[in-house]
């Protein structure tokens, strides 16, 4: 591409400058070649001119819905009833576990990945329940993994834990795009096509209750819950952040989340922290409760305690 | 408005132009500029999952980068602060070339962020919704992006006033000039407070990571001006003093002391006192055992070992006074940029996420694909930055200026001007 004085090109320049600019478009396209097996179902203009959250008055809402809907049934064949549940004034929803009770089962882990339709493989879990030796509640020394045939182990008891819809939330703080925030009953929740994926909500979260989609999810469809929330359990996308949000498309109605439903050992308690005579507010008035990291200053609401006359010390009386 | 767009037409032609060397150096960065184009469309395609991030570990090799590469963008101050502060003039003319590197730096910087996104083609959402001032995030695109501009408005002013041949007016670019020595401190600041302020991370939750941020920065920065001013003096006829050379070498030998001695303070802090949020820069420095007596981990281990010996070879070399000669000048540097590198990405970044916030050791490795990626975008700052620098010196010395056509051989390309070696005090 050289020029010469006068400005005009000769024509060697010329072929070579042509050859070079073939060539580099060549390996441009080659480069890009991947690109030709995009998944572009989620890369629509609807989805890409879509409003946040909080800016979707019903009408728009409805459409929305009515998106996902089609969606969900092209893709799992499942006729979903998705509604847009709202959080009841003067609520506000608190957790509390007895790590007396617990006896490390993990099926609210599994309860919960059914019920929120979390992709399978590779399997997205909210909840991680940690066999820690007795004598000490430092979560380093708790065991992730442990795989017994039988639950209790000696000497052992087990700490699940999972989002605990902190007062003072470290993750919807540093969200640049405010994709994340806690709804007015206490809930933090995720719009899922507002998220960017940034995953920084990710590293400030003090309790590892944030889930980031590595890949596109997949769930089998004959396992997909149709009872369908848009802040809760709709399917998601790949390169988008997830969490639990105690079951809201539950909860909101009047039912218990679906790790509580599970439990075999009735260890875990859910209600309205402000009706004073919710199980919540008599295990907050009644039993020694404490909360994971209080130093971090997140304030949970999320309470843990130890029940004295739990049925495992009365086992091991024998 | 024509005219600037024959100058720009005339810039393009330009970095096409060069001896063998060129052209080769260029074809290489363009090829890995490609493949690193061609492993994030299988990003694209396949999700983050081609990366070795995980739950536990979610920032890696391109955040690691990222911090790493906005340092040397900020280093750009470093050059500015002697210059009109201490009226140092021997580095006045070669401002220019911090400035190019600045500019090359941040575009690197934004890169490296965007591939780091889950969703990019949702970007605009941090227009339509900017949690600011709340998230440090949002921060960081404020500062880099007005020091992106600051940077380019500096050096495309000047470079466009030697190509009219009109003396720059001092009220069009020192006030910008000032304006930048301070944001360029602004943007390491902010970055380092990205991290600082996660009270869930007790690696990171230390008021001495934005000086420590600040002193390698200003070490691996101009470490890297001064190889590049060589390769300028050897290849073109660009008039580099040594003077100048020397007090690039003035200045990075106290920021890499100072960097040296806030180690030292954050090593005594984490390692005396044996308190148990000292764990990550255990499992860095030493490595942690397996909680079932299953070997151990210590992936890291190496890295940061690899990184305080470059560093401390960088510091033996620039303190020796019988080491003058610029090569062994030249060797510190590299050393220096390398072990600077490691320390800001394996070793500030990564094991703050190990153990996880629930005492979970998973470790990281990136893969093939992320380093590609990398590479890529590496590849691209350079071509970016030296087309600036190719563009930059015919324009400064006189060679391409408006009433100046220039052809192949009007234009300085080869050894013409070659100097040696002359020791540098």
């Amino acid at each position: 591409m050289s020029c010469s004085s006068n400005g005009s090109m000769d024509r060697r320049s010329f072929f070579r400058a042509a050859t070079g600019a073939a060539g580099g478009m060549a390996a441009l396209v080659a480069a890009l070649s991947p690109l030709k097996s995009l998944d572009t179902s989620d890369f629509t203009v609807e989805k890409f001119l879509q409003q946040h959250y909080k800016e979707l008055d019903e009408t728009e809402m409805a459409k929305v819905l009515d998106r996902i809907t089609k969606e969900v049934e092209e893709r799992y064949k499942v006729r979903p009833d998705i509604r847009d549940i709202k959080p009841k004034d003067g609520v506000e929803f608190v957790y509390a576990l007895n790590l007396g009770a617990c006896i490390g089962c993990r099926k609210c882990v599994h309860a919960c990945v059914e019920e929120n339709n979390q992709s399978r493989d590779p399997e997205i879990q909210y909840i991680r329940v940690l066999e820690m030796p007795r004598g000490t509640i430092d979560i380093e020394k708790g065991d992730h993994t442990y795989d017994h045939p039988k639950v209790p182990k000696d000497d052992h008891f087990y700490m699940p834990i999972q989002c605990h819809q902190c007062e003072n939330p470290p993750c919807t703080k540093v969200c640049p795009v405010e994709a994340t925030w806690t709804e007015p009953d206490g809930i933090t929740v995720v719009d899922y096509d507002w998220c960017i994926g940034c995953r920084y909500c990710e590293a400030a979260c003090p309790y590892f209750a944030r889930r980031f989609n590595f890949t596109e999810p997949s769930i089998p469809k004959e396992e997909v819950n149709p009872t369908m929330s848009y802040l809760s359990n709709r399917p998601r996308h790949k390169g988008v952040m997830e969490k639990c949000h105690f079951c809201l498309h539950r909860t909101r109605n009047g039912q218990n989340p679906a790790c509580l439903e599970v439990c075999p050992v009735g260890a875990r308690k859910f209600g309205d922290i402000k009706d004073p005579n919710s199980d919540v507010s008599q295990v907050l008035k009644h039993k020694r409760v404490f909360v994971l990291k209080e130093e971090v200053g997140t304030i949970p609401r999320f309470f843990y305690y130890f029940d004295e006359d739990y049925h495992r010390s009365e086992e091991k009386g024998d | 408005m024509g005219a600037y767009l024959v100058f720009l037409k005339r810039c393009f032609a330009l970095s096409f132009i060069g001896d063998w060397r060129y052209r080769l150096w260029m074809l290489l960065l363009t090829v890995v500029a490609l493949l690193g184009l061609n492993a994030y469309c299988k990003q694209l395609v396949d999700g983050m999952i081609t990366t070795g991030m995980t739950d536990q570990v979610s920032w890696g090799l391109y955040i690691a980068n990222f911090t790493f590469l906005v340092g040397m963008a900020a280093a750009a101050a470093m050059m500015v602060i002697p210059v009109y502060i201490y009226k140092k003039t021997a580095l006045h003319d070669l401002v220019i070339f911090g400035e190019l590197l600045a500019v090359a730096a941040i575009l690197m910087c934004l890169a490296f962020v965007t591939v780091d996104l889950g969703r990019p083609d949702r970007f605009m959402h941090l227009f339509l919704r900017f949690n600011f001032p709340m998230s440090m995030l949002t921060w960081d695109v404020v500062v880099l992006n007005v020091y992106l501009m600051l940077n380019l408005h500096i050096c495309g002013y000047l470079v466009w006033c030697a190509y009219k041949k009109k003396k720059p007016g001092k009220k069009f670019y020192m006030p910008f000039v000032f304006l930048a020595v301070f944001w360029a401190i602004s943007i390491h600041t902010v970055t380092a407070f990205l991290y600082v302020g996660l009270g869930g991370r007790p690696f990171w939750n230390a008021a001495i990571i934005a000086p420590r941020f600040l002193a390698s920065a200003f070490a691996a920065g101009p470490a890297f001006i001064i190889l590049t001013l060589q390769i300028i003096r050897k290849f073109t006829d660009y008039n580099v003093p040594d003077e100048a050379l020397a007090l690039l070498r003035r200045i990075v030998t106290v920021a890499l002391t100072i960097n040296a001695f806030l180690l030292g303070c954050e090593l005594f802090t984490e390692f005396y006192t044996g308190a148990a949020h000292s764990i990550s820069a255990k499992y860095l420095f030493f490595g942690l055992d397996n909680h079932h007596g299953l070997g151990r981990y210590e992936a890291l281990v190496p890295w940061i070992w690899s990184a305080i010996g470059l560093n401390t070879i960088a510091l033996l070399i620039l303190y020796t006074p019988a080491v003058k000669k610029v090569a062994w000048l030249n060797i510190a540097c590299v050393a220096m940029i390398v072990g600077i590198w490691i320390e800001k990405g394996m070793g500030l970044i990564i094991p703050a996420f190990i153990p996880s916030p629930l005492g979970e050791i998973v470790e990281y490795a990136p893969t093939a694909n992320e380093i590609l990626v990398c590479l890529g975008i590496w590849a691209f700052g350079l071509l970016a930055y030296t087309i600036f620098v190719r563009i930059t010196i015919p324009v400064l010395t006189g060679k391409l200026t408006y009433d100046h056509s220039y052809s192949l051989e009007t234009v300085g390309t080869g050894e013409s001007d070659q100097k040696s070696k002359e020791t540098v005090s």
